[in-house]
């Protein structure tokens, strides 16, 4: 078959389960919880993406901290998936991801090292490091990375659970810049492939699906909306969607139409 | 909790006894008093969470003290404790 009649990759016209860390979940849609402007916010809009895994950071005891982010998480029936955030170097990861564990008994980390503060990409050689460091000590390791096939690769190899590049900066909203990349780190991947960052509104978290992604993980799109709820739901919906659409098989691009009403049996209206 | 009451010159030393053997620390960055007897786990009672406070870690001198041994660690003079909790993130 040439490419152009060749079915679609991942057209095998069934969604499969999103397996993820030995678990089986029902939401492909991951949820962080920064930066929405009240808890109350925040737990409307959980409970609207319908996701299971969300995201938390630790920090030092604001006083000033009003409510309890682990109570929101509680009463919904969430898993706590903590993350690294604010980490540049491995070593630091590390023990972050240790007081995590202490702090939420979970083995569970989203992996975050940034190399730079302006656009809060990854430093692949700290995070490889911090990775194969974690996944040795027991850690289900689910790491932030660059849109890098490479890099992917070699997360998986060191023993990751899932890779997931980003999209476009963290909270950029910019979408997905280099979507031949995320599909070159879909086809070769063994594990999952989870869209981290970058996300700024439904079409995007389609579009990730679409290009095969098995989750995509969404923070500011929906916090920073200026409806939070109703964008959860877009979102949601959007995610559906674009798994669906990735196993439906699209049709082949083509530079000129392809009429879809037959021609025989036109009348002659000359 | 940090840099309120328990600063040097405060009122004295939570979570021991009032006389005497006090200690200077650093609790999330701020400089603290505590009884000289403290431990890890009378820390995490100062900072206001209960002993079984899921959500809370704790690094002293730069490394994690796990949960099993709050209790039994003690806190010395000049030490780096950090009482860290969940907040919203990534």
């Amino acid at each position: 078959m040439s490419d152009a009649t060749k079915p679609a990759m991942g057209a095998d016209g069934v969604v499969p389960p999103f397996v993820l860390g030995g678990r089986s979940w029902g939401s492909r849609l991951i949820a962080g919880t920064g930066g929405f402007r009240s808890l109350a916010e925040l737990e409307s809009a959980l409970g609207a993406t319908g996701a299971e895994l969300v995201t938390v950071a630790l920090r030092r005891l604001d006083p000033e901290q009003k409510g309890s982010l682990l109570d929101v998480i509680d009463r919904l029936g969430l898993f706590v998936l903590p993350n690294t955030a604010g980490c540049y170097t491995a070593r630091d990861a590390v023990k972050t991801a240790k007081l995590a564990r202490e702090a939420f008994q979970t083995d569970w980390i989203k992996l975050e090292v940034i190399g730079d503060d302006r656009t809060l990409f990854p430093d692949a050689v700290e995070l490889l490091r911090a990775a194969e460091e974690l996944v040795g000590d027991g850690f289900t390791v689910l790491p932030y990375t660059n849109d890098d096939p490479v890099l992917a690769r070699r997360l998986e190899a060191v023993g990751c659970a899932a890779v997931m590049p980003l999209g476009s900066p963290i909270g950029s909203g910019m979408g997905i810049r280099n979507p031949v990349n995320i599909a070159i780190i879909v086809e070769q991947a063994t594990v999952p492939v989870v869209l981290d960052a970058g996300i700024g509104t439904a079409s995007d978290a389609a579009y990730a699906m679409e290009l095969g992604c098995d989750a995509v993980l969404v923070a500011s799109a929906i916090s920073r909306a200026a409806h939070p709820t109703l964008m959860a739901q877009a979102v949601r919906a959007a995610v559906e969607a674009g798994v669906a659409a990735r196993h439906a098989g699209r049709i082949p691009r083509k530079l000129h139409a392809v009429a879809s009403t037959a021609e025989l049996g036109l009348p002659d209206l000359s | 909790m940090s840099g309120g009451s328990g600063a040097p010159g405060g009122s004295g030393a939570p979570g021991g006894s009032a006389s005497g053997s006090q200690i200077a620390v650093h609790l999330n960055g701020a400089p603290t008093l505590l009884a000289a007897d403290a431990t890890v786990a009378d820390v995490v009672g100062l900072s206001g969470f209960a002993p079984a406070a899921r959500g809370v870690a704790v690094a002293l001198d730069g490394d994690v003290v796990p949960r099993a041994d709050w209790t039994t660690t003690t806190v010395r003079e000049g030490a780096r404790l950090e009482v860290l909790t969940a907040v919203a993130g990534g």
